[in-house]
């Protein structure tokens, strides 16, 4: 809430090389990551694979071509056919990635619409919030592998084999978003609320116009942690599916046959990273443009 | 001249959590006349906050009874008759300076046209105009205030509660803020103000009477007729008529019977 005094420093204005200070600093800090990930190949390398230190012999060879191949022969994978013939590694991973990001997203909006009605019904009833907040939580500590071929079977019988996972997905998303939106919809400054009783605001009235706005912010934490939790649970979800399209069976096979060509394994992992962070990335810049207000950065 | 509020025998205590009670308010008998300019003030835990949120029906009593407007504190609350101003502005950050006064008027139903419409008038009344469009955060604490009273004048209540409104803002600009309000008062045709003010000089400045509570549990020590002219002007504050009217607030605030040798 405002409080009297000013602040120092305006929120949200950008001085101009501001701007280009984050993104500059990703380009480094990857960059930085990569030439440390050369130079321990380089150390282990150079020292056979084996380092002596004082009597104890520390084993390096996770640093070998094997198991960590270098950042080019990945690249070069990525040029290279998967499959005999077949098309450019990037060609697949990015078909495959568009399946896993649709089904993501159905499972984003699922569990996120879950989530949001789950905390406005908390919101309004203590009685069923103490009731059930018990077993919500309880269903997160189950473990999603164990869940997720339940879906599947589920869901075969049922005869849509595909909507298991945003199902599963939605498993995942739904919890962060309950519990971010019914701190943010309780979270309000009394003041407020009492201002609102002054008008003789109906409960509607206060939730539209008071509770969600004041929300937003930690609703928008939620989405973050959701839609990087939807990514996983979506390739999780594929794995007992036998969906042959995504990037989950993908990881699989590669997995599967990782003696064959290590680098392909690695470029589908970053695929999968690089899923997770357009989908953060996109939710970080819907936050940007409405939660304009807001005076410190957030997650 | 109609009566806008009447308490009797008004008690207030509370439950605190470890059982023992608080006895915050103890037979309060007050009644304002509408277009009075009402101040309320006391030491700190007397009550006088209690009181105005029994008022305007935030709070609801232990004991005695309340009209205002002539009906009970619910039902003035369900029917809009009154305008609250808090200590902290409490504009919503989300909402520009116009929607912020416009918030009780959608509440309200009104149309689009008529929210816009009264919003800028009052923005223009306490001289705010330009700054429609500009957020809460770009305000100094003085200019939020001043929204905060055209929000609470927007749909024209008869009665206005103020909470100690100029509490956090520095003397000079609660001056300039008492002598705003004395206009906004004046401009508001018969418009009745119970204000809450921890300020000896504030309350003499504005009201028409001062009410003074006692230390816990508050209890009416004194009602003060404060017939100072009107319009009060900066002037005001150097006449001895308002120099003896503070010091008698003082001195029933100390808890000293007034009026030795100050009813000449």
């Amino acid at each position: 809430m405002t409080a009297s005094r000013v602040p120092s420093v305006p929120p949200n204005t950008k001085l101009p090389d501001s701007r280009w200070r984050t993104p500059l600093l990703s380009v480094v800090i990857v960059l930085g990551l990569a030439l440390l990930w050369e130079a321990l190949k380089a150390f282990g390398a150079s020292n056979g694979y084996a380092l002596t230190l004082g009597g104890l012999t520390i084993d390096l060879t996770l640093f070998n071509d094997a198991q960590l191949p270098h950042l080019s022969d990945i690249a070069r994978a990525f040029g290279e056919p998967a499959q005999r013939n077949g098309e450019p590694l990037y060609q697949m991973l990015f078909s495959a990635g568009l399946y896993t990001l649709s089904a993501a997203i159905k499972g984003f909006v699922i569990g996120g619409a879950i989530g949001f009605v789950l905390a406005v019904i908390f919101t309004h009833s203590s009685v069923l919030q103490r009731g059930m907040m018990p077993y919500v939580v309880a269903s997160q500590t189950v473990p999603i592998l164990a869940i997720a071929p339940m879906v599947v079977i589920w869901m075969g019988r049922a005869g849509n084999v595909e909507l298991s996972v945003p199902i599963i997905t939605a498993y995942l998303t739904f919890f962060p978003v309950t519990i971010y939106t019914l701190r943010g919809l309780t979270n309000v400054p009394p003041t407020a609320l009492e201002l609102m009783q002054t008008y003789a605001a109906s409960k509607w009235a206060i939730l539209i116009k008071l509770r969600l706005p004041n929300a937003l912010p930690q609703i928008f934490t939620a989405l973050k942690l959701a839609a990087t939790s939807s990514v996983v649970g979506a390739i999780i979800g594929e794995l007992p599916s036998g969906i042959q399209d995504g990037i989950g069976i993908a990881l699989l096979n590669f997995a599967r046959y990782y003696n064959q060509s290590p680098p392909r394994l690695f470029a589908t992992i970053f695929a999968a990273g690089l899923l997770g962070i357009l989908f953060f990335s996109v939710i970080a810049v819907i936050e940007r443009l409405v939660v304009r207000w807001r005076a410190e950065e957030s997650l | 001249m109609t009566t806008i509020i009447e308490m009797n025998h008004l008690s207030k205590s509370f439950r605190t959590k470890d059982g023992s009670s608080v006895h915050a308010l103890d037979n309060i008998d007050l009644d304002v006349k509408q277009g009075e300019f009402i101040s309320l003030i006391g030491p700190s835990g007397c009550g006088k906050s209690t009181l105005l949120r029994i008022i305007a029906d935030l709070i609801a009593p232990s004991s005695g009874t309340i009209t205002v407007n002539g009906k009970p504190p619910r039902q003035a609350r369900q029917d809009r008759d009154y305008g609250f101003v808090f200590q902290n502005a409490t504009l919503y950050d989300w909402r520009t300076v116009i929607k912020n006064v416009e918030l009780p008027l959608e509440i309200m139903n009104y149309s689009r046209e008529q929210r816009d419409h009264r919003a800028r008038e009052m923005l223009a009344m306490v001289e705010l105009a330009g700054f429609e469009d500009k957020y809460p955060w770009q305000l100094s604490g003085g200019m939020q205030q001043r929204v905060s009273i055209a929000r609470a004048l927007a749909f024209q209540p008869r009665l206005l509660l103020m909470d100690e409104p100029f509490g956090a803002l520095d003397e000079m600009t609660r001056e300039r803020m008492n002598n705003e309000l004395l206009r906004i008062w004046t401009e508001m045709n018969e418009m009745s103000v119970i204000f809450v003010t921890h300020s000896i000089a504030e309350a003499v400045y504005l009201s028409t009477r001062v009410v003074v509570l006692s230390p816990r549990p508050g209890r009416i020590a004194e009602i003060i007729d404060i017939d100072l002219p009107q319009p009060r002007t900066p002037e005001t504050r150097d006449s001895d008529a308002y120099f003896h009217l503070t010091s008698r607030v003082r001195y029933a605030l100390r808890g000293h019977m007034a009026s030795h040798g100050f009813d000449e």
